[in-house]
């Protein structure tokens, strides 16, 4: 019996260390690479590199005008987030506390409206933000994932917030609480958790998102990181110590927020699935 | 008392367009707005340029039914799908329950295959490439025999690298969801269950599967949407290529609009795809919602 479990676990570790090579094997090979000269790399990019050149690393970063796409991204996604959080919290708390039917139409309209594709409103997003001179600019960009996610966030604050007694609002508004206070003071602190979540998928999506911003930005300087290493490796795809150095500068933020919040992440984005 | 009613309308009034008002007007104007829009748009001869239109009756709709690319198009998207979701979710769900075993190691794991799900699939794509034109071609020239051609260069090999890529992209992601599952799975009816003798795959087909089909429903659901909506890693990886083969139909609308100018007949087919896309989605949702039950 021992033998048999012994030999089970022999079995898993064989699997999951294949596996798990299997899924990281190829960020390896990008990074192995980015340290190497194009001409090491097309002649074996499965070998060790032969010395720490960094020329790709300095180029990439240059022609990727990589601080200012990073900054972008960052200007976006963090734009985007927080306005979603402060709205969606709101409206929300509305819903969640009072039965006007309004509120039942907006709430199932949003519900139904998480079906619909991108693509589907892509080419009408586009139209409507150029007649209004919104392209090429970054502002227009946060506004838009606004839209798009806040049905999401309404949804997944509204289901929690249910959740949560009333009486307790009730006596803070005895006490004389106002509104905003209760709201932002008393409740918002207890809604972390869904809070963490909705921030955590938001900013994925955000941050990785290429479609939207490919078809509303145009110019270099307003570029985000993924439409600019998109660009940048269009136009060197033959130089690879210069393809893989630029990838691994756009892999590197997230995989550094990664290392440090893995298991909030893995969480948040478990919990968010389930809700 | 008339008065104090009407002053109570006019309050909640008010505290609807403070509290929820920020949130209707960016869901409606980025929505609702562009899904009317877009209704509309199928109906008109719109360049992509002007403000003015005409409107045209159904003759995009005439246009998108004798576009044979489209619809060619549309068909691959379904195998790609029937592929992607299929695998996807076997694997995931295997790693899932081997991750639930109680070996030790389970975080590093669960934490390097969710690692695919940080990064933006046009990235991802691209390190794909290079891994299957560089890496791949150099292997097949030291005798691995599936390698001995560049993958991405012939149309079968080009539409099995973007199901490869979109299963190792999309597995860690529900694999989590499995997990959530398969946790949650009561510890009492599995004792039961293994003391009747229901283990091994046994185990799995009629303990585990029929208790966690609410995550079944959710991945399936997931997958199914995502795999009609693929565009970045198609883009980045073959970019429809060699010679269109390998054109997913989310690239196709894409394209007619973008590319060959045709506005109307795009968002024409992209309103097919939508509705396409709802109508297998919900009856996804229905189908395994009953086999859903209780512990």
């Amino acid at each position: 019996m021992k033998e048999k479990k012994n030999s089970r676990k022999i079995l898993f570790y064989i699997i999951f260390v294949l596996l798990l090579l299997a899924f990281l094997y190829p960020f390896f090979l990008v990074v192995m690479n980015s340290f190497k000269t194009n001409k090491e790399v097309i002649l074996n990019p499965v070998s060790l590199p032969a010395g720490l050149n960094l020329d790709g690393y300095l180029k990439a970063y240059e022609n990727m005008n990589y601080l200012q796409s990073f900054g972008n991204s960052l200007f976006v996604t963090v734009g985007s987030v927080l306005m979603l959080v402060l709205i969606s919290v709101m409206c929300a708390h509305l819903f969640a506390r009072n039965n006007w039917k309004i509120n039942n139409i907006v709430l199932m309209l949003m519900v139904a409206s998480m079906i619909i594709p991108f693509q589907t409103i892509m080419i009408p997003v586009v139209k409507n933000f150029s007649s209004l001179d919104l392209t090429d600019n970054l502002f227009a960009v946060i506004f838009f994932y606004m839209g798009a996610h806040v049905a999401m966030a309404v949804f997944m604050y509204h289901g929690f917030i249910k959740g949560i007694p009333y009486e307790l609002e009730e006596a803070a508004m005895i006490d004389g609480c106002g509104h905003m206070r209760l709201l932002f003071q008393i409740l918002f602190p207890m809604l972390k958790p869904i809070t963490s979540t909705i921030v955590i998928l938001d900013v994925l999506a955000i941050w990785n998102d290429f479609l939207l911003p490919y078809v509303l930005l145009y110019k270099n300087s307003l570029k985000t990181l993924p439409l600019m290493t998109y660009s940048f490796v269009g136009q060197y795809s033959t130089d690879y110590s210069l393809v893989t150095a630029g990838l691994v500068l756009t892999m590197l933020p997230v995989v550094i927020l990664y290392l440090f919040l893995q298991k909030q992440i893995i969480e948040g984005v478990a919990q968010g699935a389930i809700k | 008392m008339k008065q104090n009613k009407k002053n109570k309308g006019a309050k909640n009034v008010l505290m609807f367009l403070l509290y929820a008002g920020p949130a209707v007007i960016v869901f409606t104007a980025v929505i609702l707005i562009a899904f009317i829009n877009g209704i509309q748009l199928t109906f008109t001869d719109w360049n992509g340029l002007t403000d003015e239109y005409q409107y045209i009756g159904f003759s995009n709709y005439a246009d998108a039914f004798r576009d044979a690319l489209f619809w060619e198009s549309l068909l691959r998207t379904f195998k790609y799908a029937f592929g992607v979701v299929v695998i996807t979710n076997v694997i995931a769900f295997l790693i899932a329950f081997g991750l639930t075993r109680g070996y030790k190691g389970q975080g590093l794991f669960r934490a390097s295959f969710f690692t695919p799900n940080l990064i933006g699939g046009v990235v991802l794509g691209i390190v794909w490439k290079f891994v299957f034109s560089e890496v791949f071609v150099q292997l097949g020239k030291r005798g691995i025999g599936i390698f001995k051609n560049n993958w991405l260069s012939s149309p079968d090999t080009a539409f099995l690298a973007l199901v490869v890529v979109a299963v190792w992209q999309m597995a860690g992601y529900l694999m989590l969801i499995y997990m959530a599952g398969i946790i949650s799975v009561p510890k009492e009816v599995q004792e039961a269950a293994l003391l009747d003798g229901a283990i091994g795959l046994k185990n799995i087909r009629h303990i585990v599967v029929p208790l966690i089909m609410p995550s079944v429903t959710i991945c399936t659901f997931m997958s199914i949407k995502s795999a009609f909506m693929a565009y970045d890693v198609n883009l980045s990886l073959t970019n429809g290529g060699p010679f269109q083969s390998t054109e997913l139909v989310a690239m196709r609308v894409f394209n007619k609009a973008f590319q060959a100018e045709q506005y109307g007949v795009g968002q024409t087919e992209a309103l097919i795809l939508f509705l396409i896309v709802a109508a297998i989605s919900v009856t996804q949702v229905i189908l395994t919602k009953r086999q859903e039950v209780e512990a």
